[in-house]
């Protein structure tokens, strides 16, 4: 007989779940496994709401397994570690991101790029290697390989650290992998959500010079005076962009709704680098006259390796690099999900778990 | 039309039926700005002549014809894979003697001062010319290799090492340039690594033939399964995956580092980048007359890229034709008459060429 979600393992937990594809969330008793030899158990102090939560709560992707407990932007407290961890002791402050295992001997796996590994176990939604389901950070207690847990630096503000975990890397990952990250050059970022202002703030500390590309005039004057950027292009505006053309090194698209490449590749100077980060689900027309004529390029990236996410942080620590954030207590999760997905948000909500994700 | 002192004669289509007829011109001589022209003279001082001996037939060459970019002024006289032997050198031509073999590719001319210019990337100049239909600096159309004599500006004119035939060494102006360029720029390279050539036509076998000298597996990608004898066979490809087939597919899946697109039709970016690795590198040089599909999934899950190159700079020409020398590496060709020059293009159009047809000159274009 199966066990149930309480009793599949010996550590008791509580978080909000979905139950079916509306993607409503409700309270939710379940359990966690022991702490293993290389685990650390951590308690949950934050956890960030990422777009990826709410496609995966209305299973738009047609893979969620339900009860579904998101979150992949996960920070808290270490409260208990296995004899044979090294990285981490109780007290220290730590995060996991959007994957918690991975086959560790592939090509991909040994180039610390966990992230390309056929054989990765998504932080939710995924079978783990002992056959149940793995839940995420929506949870007062979390457990995870002692290799896929990061080091919070002490002095980073453990909230706006949060996002970093999967929009933090997301951004960080491509740029530096692309060569994007060099002084001097122009970025343009599409798409100002969760990924596009991390993005900014990346680019600015990278000493870009910085042009947001959106469809939302609105968001001008907060990227210009509060995120940094050097400019701001409206995407509909032929003529703004037409005066851009030609001009960026590389730009960072976060955009996963359908949207035209043509512009873009036009705003690339030539041998320019355009990096989708958003995945629309149909494809895009690719007009291949001005891709040869420049000999410009396109790639993809998704999420980034275990190593290069511990550097990512460390940078941001350094350059006092955090995400914008709203802060929401766990009963407020639903409406802030409705919210995410009108993009009604500047520009991730993270949830305060510690402090207001309480049994009844 | 204006008339200059060094007359010619060639094939020039004069509509977009692109059939191609005999057609009297005169070669400018003047391929600077401020310079004014001086029609009595026959060649500029920077300027090389050349008796054209052969020229390449280029599926460009077909779509210009035929005005399928929308961008042809007729008449029109293509060829951009020219070989032949310099008759007259300018007072300031030092590179060149009379009696060199020589060739010349796909431009002809180009700004010369901004940052592409200076980098040796004419390819990528925003005013370069064309050795054909575009307009020239002293404000003539350029007129291309389907021609018994050109004059160009010795920078743009290649020197054909010893061992490069002068016939089976012409398509390498265009067809050469344009695989062996992106092959260098994407780092596909490395001995050992695993290459797959979409498209085996006049871009594709030369595509094998540099792949198998970079020490690299060569799989040719195509829809035509008569190909494979040949391909493995004669050119050398490592194996061959039917791109229709979903067998061949999925065996060959995740298999590939690069992939060089020569596919000139619209078609379907999703199966070739399914061939590629983790990270792999699919670089696209055909070029269709409509947007491809382009999936975005397969690009973040496998950080995989799709890049674009046109052809490539004058000294990387350069450098590609010594390559193709010290390997002895040419074209695989169908010699034609002048006159067979219409019925040519008609089975260019249906892919029905091993693999670049090459129209022999200096033996015939005289008899038109």
């Amino acid at each position: 007989m199966a066990k149930s979600h309480e009793t599949e393992h010996p550590v008791k937990a509580f978080g909000l779940a979905a139950t079916d594809s509306s993607g409503h969330l409700s309270p939710f008793q379940f359990s966690r496994r022991a702490t293993g030899d290389e685990d650390v158990q951590f308690k949950v102090l934050y956890c960030g709401i990422c777009h990826s939560d709410l496609h995966y709560l209305k299973n738009e992707w047609g893979i969620s397994q339900y009860p579904l407990v998101p979150g992949h932007e996960i920070v808290g407290v270490v409260t208990e570690v296995g004899k044979k961890v090294e990285k981490v002791k109780v007290g220290d402050k730590v995060g996991v991101g959007c994957m918690v295992g991975s086959c560790r001997s592939c090509e991909s796996c040994k180039d610390d790029l966990e992230n390309y590994c056929p054989k990765i176990i998504p932080t939710y939604s995924a079978p783990y290697s002992d056959g149940t389901i793995t839940y995420g950070g929506y949870s007062d207690i979390m457990v995870a390989d002692e290799h896929f847990i990061v080091r919070i630096p002490e002095n980073m503000p453990l909230d706006s650290a949060a996002p970093l975990l999967c929009a933090g890397i997301t951004t960080y990952s491509p740029m530096r992998y692309f060569g994007l990250d060099k002084p001097g050059m122009h970025i343009g970022v599409v798409g100002l959500g969760g990924l596009g202002h991390v993005a900014v703030k990346f680019a600015k500390a990278f000493g870009a010079k910085v042009t947001v590309i959106s469809t939302s005039p609105n968001k001008k004057e907060e990227a210009l005076s509060n995120l940094g950027a050097d400019s701001f292009l409206i995407s509909k505006n032929d003529d703004e962009m037409q005066g851009a053309m030609g001009t960026m090194d590389g730009i960072v698209d976060t955009v996963s709704a359908y949207h035209p490449l043509m512009p873009l590749i036009g705003l690339l100077k030539a041998h320019g680098k355009l990096i989708m980060l958003g995945a629309p689900d149909k494809p895009l027309d690719l007009p291949i006259f001005p891709l040869l004529a420049g000999r410009k390029m396109i790639s993809g990236s998704g999420i980034g390796g275990m190593k290069e996410t511990q550097e990512m942080i460390d940078f941001a620590a350094k350059h006092n690099i955090k995400a914008d954030i709203e802060l929401i207590s766990a009963d407020y999760v639903n409406t802030a999900l409705e919210r995410l997905a009108k993009a009604d948000v500047k520009y991730r909500f993270v949830i305060d778990v510690a402090n207001t994700l309480k049994q009844a | 039309m204006a008339e200059f002192k060094q007359k010619a004669f060639g094939l020039a289509a004069t509509d977009t039926s692109g059939v191609l007829s005999p057609f009297h011109f005169s070669r400018s001589t003047y391929h600077y700005v401020n310079v004014k022209i001086n029609r009595d003279r026959e060649n500029g001082d920077d300027d090389v002549t050349i008796k054209i001996l052969y020229c390449g037939v280029c599926h460009s060459d077909l779509h210009s014809v035929k005005n399928d970019w929308g961008l042809t002024q007729y008449p029109i006289v293509p060829g951009h894979e020219i070989s032949g032997v310099v008759t007259k050198i300018g007072n300031n031509v030092e590179k060149f003697k009379v009696g060199d073999r020589v060739g010349v590719g796909v431009l002809v001319n180009s700004c010369r001062t901004c940052d592409v210019c200076q980098q040796d990337l004419e390819s990528y100049c925003p005013k370069m010319i064309f050795t054909y239909n575009s307009t020239d600096k002293d404000g003539t159309t350029t007129y291309g290799g389907y021609s018994d004599t050109v004059i160009v500006d010795q920078h743009f004119v290649l020197r054909f090492p010893e061992n490069v035939p002068s016939d089976a060494g012409a398509p390498l102006l265009c067809a050469g340039i344009t695989v062996y360029s992106p092959m260098k720029y994407y780092g596909m390279t490395e001995a050992g690594k695993h290459l797959g050539v979409a498209g085996l036509g006049g871009l594709g076998h030369v595509a094998v033939k540099l792949g198998k000298a970079f020490g690299l597996k060569v799989t040719v990608i195509s829809t035509s399964p008569r190909k494979k004898e040949e391909a493995i066979n004669k050119l050398g490809a490592d194996a061959f995956v039917v791109s229709t087939d979903a067998a061949d597919l999925t065996a060959a899946t995740g298999t590939m580092d690069f992939i060089i697109d020569t596919i000139a039709a619209v078609h379907s970016l999703a199966p070739l980048l399914s061939l590629l690795k983790m990270n792999g590198k699919l670089v696209t040089v055909g070029l269709p007359d409509k947007p491809l599909d382009l999936p975005i999934f397969p690009l973040v899950s496998g950080r995989k890229m799709i890049g674009g190159s046109d052809f490539g700079g004058i000294k990387e020409t350069q450098e590609m034709l010594d390559f193709c020398g010290k390997h002895g590496i040419a074209a695989d060709i169908e010699l034609i008459r002048a006159d067979e020059i219409n019925a040519a293009m008609e089975r260019l159009a249906k892919s029905d060429v091993r693999y670049r047809f090459v129209i022999d000159i200096g033996n015939s274009i005289s008899n038109l």
